[in-house]
């Protein structure tokens, strides 16, 4: 192959054999190495966001851990975090709510939360959410009680943000894994809130 | 490495890298240059995304969490619910100066 049609008309398998194998030559990469990312990124989705956020839930030790190190409290749920940029989570409280942004570009902490949802990259939601953020969210159908004010966090630099959103009323007898089924990326991201 | 803490009154500088005609990677949002906010924490120093942008040796830099008070970023039209609302931003030392 040469040139630049050939790429994008490529096998993607062959492809993938060929860099890899330069890589591997070059000893700039093992393919144990490639498969471990490549296994990381496939299990990456807002279920293992939930899953810390319903642990936090339920376990004031781990909610401690969770608010201090992300990165260490994601680790320990089994989430591979290695080589990746700081994780940081933001709690909501009754009085305040976090929304996450990035107006820049699109940063998002995809190892707890996977891709980012169309909406999350696009031009209207970075100008919207930092400019009206309650009229942003109020396009999810989402209104917050009085006295509740909002934090729009912009992801400009080096750490990653997820909100740890209220626990919603009546989820008392909850346990982990049924906590963690109502707990949406949007829950995460701050547009909405989870409910029962 | 951090000199300044939770608390403290800074202003960022009223600086645009952009306009000098060469290529250039800032992290620091157009909406907050020349505004004065409040460090909310450090969290830690980092190289500067400017030089990795072009591959170049990167300084070790400070970043702090600043909050802005959101109606003053945008004063236009916000009802009074809203006066407590806050903008929080990952901010690099060499654009903080003391306000």
């Amino acid at each position: 192959m040469d040139g630049i049609d050939d790429i994008l008309t490529a096998d993607g398998a062959r492809l993938y054999e060929a860099v890899t194998a330069l890589l591997a030559c070059r000893g700039l990469i093992t393919a144990a190495e490639i498969d471990a990312r490549v296994r990381a990124t496939d299990a990456a989705s807002p279920a293992q966001g939930a899953r810390m956020v319903a642990r936090a839930w339920s376990d004031p030790a781990y909610r401690v851990r969770l608010l201090g190190d992300g990165t260490r409290a994601a680790e320990e749920m089994g989430i591979p975090m290695r080589g990746l940029p700081p994780l940081g989570v933001l709690e909501n409280t009754p009085h305040l709510h976090h929304l996450v942004v990035c107006t820049l570009c699109s940063c998002y902490p995809r190892a707890v939360l996977g891709y980012p949802p169309f909406w999350f990259k696009s031009a209207a939601y970075r100008a919207r959410a930092v400019r009206d953020p309650r009229g942003t969210i109020a396009e999810w159908r989402t209104t917050l009680p009085a006295g509740t004010h909002i934090r729009v966090v912009d992801s400009t630099a080096d750490y990653r943000w997820m909100v740890l959103p209220l626990r919603p009323d009546d989820t008392e007898d909850w346990d982990e894994a049924r906590l963690a089924a109502i707990v949406r990326d949007t829950d995460m991201i701050g547009v909405t809130v989870p409910t029962a | 490495m951090s000199t300044l803490g939770p608390g403290d009154r800074v202003r960022v500088r009223d600086d645009w890298p952009e306009t000098g005609g060469m290529p250039v990677h800032v992290r620091t949002p157009h909406y907050v240059r020349g505004q004065e906010g409040t460090v909310l924490r450090a969290l830690g120093a980092f190289p500067d995304p400017a030089d990795l942008a072009f591959a170049r040796p990167a300084a070790t830099r400070a970043l702090y969490h600043v909050i802005f008070a959101q109606r003053a970023l945008w004063p236009d039209g916000r009802p009074d619910e809203e006066a407590s609302d806050e903008v929080l931003v990952e901010l690099y030392e060499h654009w903080l100066e003391r306000a």
